[in-house]
């Protein structure tokens, strides 16, 4: 069947089997394989991606239900020369070993960041009203669907509390 | 490859046969031990880097697994045609050479190849191949499979079949008379679940005939034994396979022997003369690749009025498929931590039809610390001593069974400066600190493992554009094996880190130790060593001073009053070969790496239910060749700790022996709400000089070392539970719970 999707700002057009999963389209379809594929059941969050700005599990999603979305993957968010300061973060704290379950962490944590400043409630915030903090304990159960078996949560917090950080003092200084 | 012949007048080769002299203390670059970001980051974190499954070669098709449902018999008949008749199928194949199981580590040789017979419920019994991935799925799952079964034992505590290797088994002394005489004595036994490695990439191959010979693009960690595996599987020269691996999604030991996927990929792809991608399923990885066996280790513990220990006994039964070589070393560290003149081992493998069991981080350590370590807060209750002092009391002066010394080991250290840091004097009594609804408690446990160094051949290059190539067949399954070489060639041959190219994951380079069993750092690095060192020489001739007296400095020789940059000194490419193998001393020595844990846990006065608020990790390995990469590979250990003191746990249908919850939502590993900010220190002053060239020692898997026992050892002192079955459930605390009024 025919899909049209937009992947990183690209229009794709792509005849699929209705089989084809979102994250079996970019990686078989279209060689997009920075979004992995950890457990292909939703359990692992390897292939976190953005659908229209909220993040999902590709592997959940039918290439064929997404006819007309717009997404964005690791490839859209920066490049080896050019990296988003996510990435960037994730190198420089070490928020990774082997790095399989990175790109899905990154793509995680940036949705993440979005739904904080959105006054998003997580299951460990004190109100559901108040603007969360992003504490270390709120990265930490946001970001609990990912998981790296490296083990390199502490780190991999402490590289999107150096982004949270930075985006504060940008967003005080705006102010 | 370049197959212009090599000059090797340079090449330098070194056994371990005595203390080697600090060298890397001498150089002045600056690069090595420092917290340098991974080369490989930038590509890691924008999805660049390319793993096993990630190439899409012209008319690749998919082949998918097959696994056995029925737990021990033989495959009687296969609807092949059925699915063959489906859109897009291509063949089923089953037989010869499909594996039953994954190659032990360094086996070097085909693993089990039994087919039409079943061993084990998940075994793989076919692969179908088609044109698309979602073909193949739909094909494997319909494919029907009739089987004649035979009665299995699936039970280890059951087996009638129960094998003792005469090599685990040791009496020392008058152990029985020692318990019975001594002061302090506690008999007492734990169980430990088995693990899965879960490695965050499943296993996958790509496998295509180039001209006759097999380009394998594969996740695994030791390619020289991956070759030869693979070969012998496939009944071909060892010169017709080429594995390339230059990112490895995560070991941990399941990616050490040639796996089922990668030989049916190379099979069919022969046989079809297309390229062929397998991919293992998520509950294939879990049933078809390693596990961790289960263990039951009864402990004996005695000691005198003053806590020195008088006896000690670690008698454990552990499982394994029948003709597995492998079985889990389970009193491995016990033999050389704690002294106690009486001492009895006894280790039992029985022979089950669970799915196969291998080396898992740390085997051996990753689950007998866990008894020893809970058994020693035991003994210390129960003579009424500090924990930290008991250890400390009991760390002898030679190794207790052969009466060895022991190279650098800084265990005391370790435990007293952890326990200052952690702040271990505040520890208060058993249930004493009720914090809300929780019980908050400490505990302490040893870490130790045992180091190994392998053989191992590196390649340098030192090129005329002042730049350096360090090639070698190494593998970076996470651990930093990019970042560990640049800066040893920086550092050797003074050069930033720009100016170092390391070429890794590719079988045709020299033969490295590969990764796994924490050597592959120290032994491939010290190949690469030592290739510096040939390269050092050819510089100091052309300096026309002695190779001592030269000096390497960002791309700069100074000697003998002159100082040249390297781009004028190097004319043509200076390569030399490193090669460097074990010796005698590790015979005459016991190396091992060490530290310890401490923790701080809460405990849910109702539910049971523990939260680790605190983990402090201080390890000595040596020399610190990564600050960064090496403080990484701490926490994954103690977040493996973790894990399997709480979580872990592979369950098997005690009917069937199959693995039940063969996914990530059942199979429970640590996730990031699970873990606190941990806090490792790695000792930066100490070197090991009869470990290798460069005084290095393993951190891969000191880590999971003990961390576990300080969890359980902090239940207990936060609510007075001591759990003897781990993981540590909530239902194993709750009904034991002190009340509250
Ligand atoms: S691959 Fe999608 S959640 Fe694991
Ligand atoms: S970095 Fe290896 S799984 Fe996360």
């Amino acid at each position: 069947m025919d899909v049209t999707i937009t992947v990183n700002g690209t229009e794709r057009k792509l005849e699929l089997d209705p089989r084809v999963t979102l994250l079996d389209a970019l990686r078989h379809e279209l060689g997009l394989t920075g979004t992995k594929k950890g457990c292909d059941h939703g359990q692992c969050g390897a292939c976190t991606i953005l659908v229209n700005g909220r993040r999902i599990n590709s592997c959940l999603a039918l290439a064929a239900s997404h006819d007309g979305d717009e997404i964005t993957t690791i490839e859209g968010l920066g490049t080896p020369e050019n990296m988003h300061p996510l990435q960037t973060a994730f190198v420089t704290h070490d928020g990774y070993q082997c790095g399989y379950c990175t790109p899905g962490q990154i793509m995680s944590a940036e949705a993440m960041l979005r739904e904080a400043a959105e006054g998003w409630p997580s299951y460990v915030s004190k109100t559901l009203d108040a603007d969360p903090t992003l504490t270390d304990e709120e990265i930490a159960e946001r970001m609990s669907g990912n998981l790296c078996r490296c083990s390199a949560y502490p780190r991999i917090r402490e590289a999107i509390a150096a982004v949270r950080d930075a985006r504060n003092a940008t967003k005080e200084a705006a102010e | 490859m370049d197959d212009t012949p090599r000059n090797a007048d340079f090449d330098v080769a070194l056994t371990m046969d005595a203390a080697q002299p600090p060298v890397l203390d001498r150089t002045v670059q600056g690069l090595l031990g420092t917290a340098m970001d991974r080369p490989d980051g930038p590509l890691k974190v924008t999805g660049t880097a390319r793993y096993a499954a990630e190439a899409l070669p012209e008319n690749l098709v998919t082949g998918f697994l097959v696994r056995a449902t029925i737990t021990k018999g033989r495959v009687i008949g296969m609807k092949a045609e059925a699915v063959e008749a489906m859109p897009g199928v291509i063949r089923v194949m089953t037989g010869h050479p499909l594996l039953r199981n994954p190659a032990q580590g360094q086996a070097h040789q085909a693993p089990e190849q039994i087919l039409p017979k079943v061993d084990y419920f998940g075994q793989p019994v076919a692969l179908v191949v088609a044109e698309t991935f979602e073909q193949a799925r739909h094909a494997a799952q319909a494919l029907v499979v009739t089987y004649e079964e035979e009665v299995a034992e699936v039970d280890p505590n059951a087996a009638s079949q129960v094998d003792k290797p005469k090599a685990s088994q040791l009496d020392q002394g008058d152990l029985e008379g020692a318990m019975r005489s001594s002061p302090v004595a506690i008999d007492t036994t734990y169980t430990t679940a088995p693990h899965s490695s879960a490695p965050m990439e499943p296993h996958a191959s790509i496998a295509e005939w180039v001209d006759g010979r097999l380009q394998l693009r594969g996740s695994y960690q030791m390619l020289k034994h991956n070759v030869a595996e693979l070969a012998d599987s496939l009944g071909v020269d060892e010169a017709r396979v080429r594995i390339h691996a230059p990112y490895v999604g995560g070991g941990f030991g399941s990616k050490l022997g040639i796996a089922p996927e990668a030989v049916a990929a190379a099979h069919a792809a022969r046989e079809l003369g297309r390229p062929v991608r397998v991919v293992m399923a998520r509950d294939q990885v879990f049933e078809m690749t390693m596990r961790r066996t289960e263990t039951t280790q009864r402990m004996r513990l005695a000691c005198d009025a003053d806590g020195l220990m008088t006896a000690l006994a670690h008698e454990d039964r552990v499982s394994n498929l029948p003709g597995e070589a492998f079985s889990e070393p389970t009193a491995q560290g016990t033999h050389f931590l704690y002294g106690g003149a009486n001492r009895r081992f006894t280790h039992e493998v029985a022979r089950i039809h669970r799915p196969c069991a291998g080396s898992v981080r740390a085997p051996g350590e990753a689950v007998g610390m866990i008894a020893l370590e809970c058994a020693m807060d035991e003994l210390a209750e129960a003579a009424d001593i500090d924990p930290v002092e008991l250890r400390i009391r009991n760390i002898p002066d030679t190794t207790p069974e052969g009466g060895q010394p022991y190279s650098e080991r800084a265990l005391e250290r370790c435990l007293r400066e952890g326990a200052e840091r952690f702040g271990w004097s505040q520890r208060r009594g058993m249930a004493e600190r009720l914090e809300g609804d929780w019980w908050v408690g400490m505990g302490v446990a040893a870490a130790v493992r045992t180091n190994m160094m392998e053989e191992s051949i590196a390649r340098v290059t030192l090129r005329p554009d002042g730049t350096a190539l360090c090639e070698t067949d190494m593998t970076d399954i996470g651990t930093g094996s990019y970042a560990i070489l640049t800066q040893i060639v920086g550092e050797m041959l003074g050069l930033p880190r720009e100016k170092v190219e390391v070429q890794i994951g590719d079988s045709d380079l020299p033969k490295s130790s590969g990764s796994g069993g924490s050597f592959g750092a120290q032994s491939c690095g010290s190949a690469v060593f030592l290739a510096c060192q040939g390269v050092r020489k050819h510089l100091a001739e052309r300096m026309e001073v002695a190779p001592d007296d030269l000096t390497l400095r960002d791309g700069r020789a100074t000697g003998g009053n002159r100082q040249v940059a390297l781009t004028d000194l190097v004319e043509a490419p200076m390569s030399a070969e490193g090669h460097v193998k074990p010796g005698e001393t590790e015979d005459n020595f016991s190396i091992a790496g060490y530290g310890a844990h401490f923790a701080e846990v809460g405990v849910h006065r109702d539910t049971g239910e523990v939260r680790v608020h605190r983990m402090l990790g201080v390890f000595s390995i040596g020399r610190v060749l990564n600050m960064k990469t090496a403080t990484s590979q701490c926490h994954g250990g103690m977040i493996w700790g973790i894990g399997s003191a709480l979580t872990e746990e592979i369950m098997h249908d005690p009917r069937d022996g199959r693995i039940v919850n063969h996914n990530l939502a059942e199979y429970h590993i640590p996730v990031s709400l699970d873990v606190p900010q941990l806090d490792a220190m790695l000792l930066e002053d100490t070197r090991d000089d009869q470990a290798n060239p460069i005084q290095a020692k393993g951190i891969g898997e000191l880590g999971i070392s003990g961390a576990a026992a300080a969890v359980g050892n902090a239940i207990r002192n936060a609510c007075g539970v001591r759990v003897r079955d781990f993981p540590a459930t909530p239902d194993k605390i709750f009904p034991h719970l002190p009340d509250v009024t």
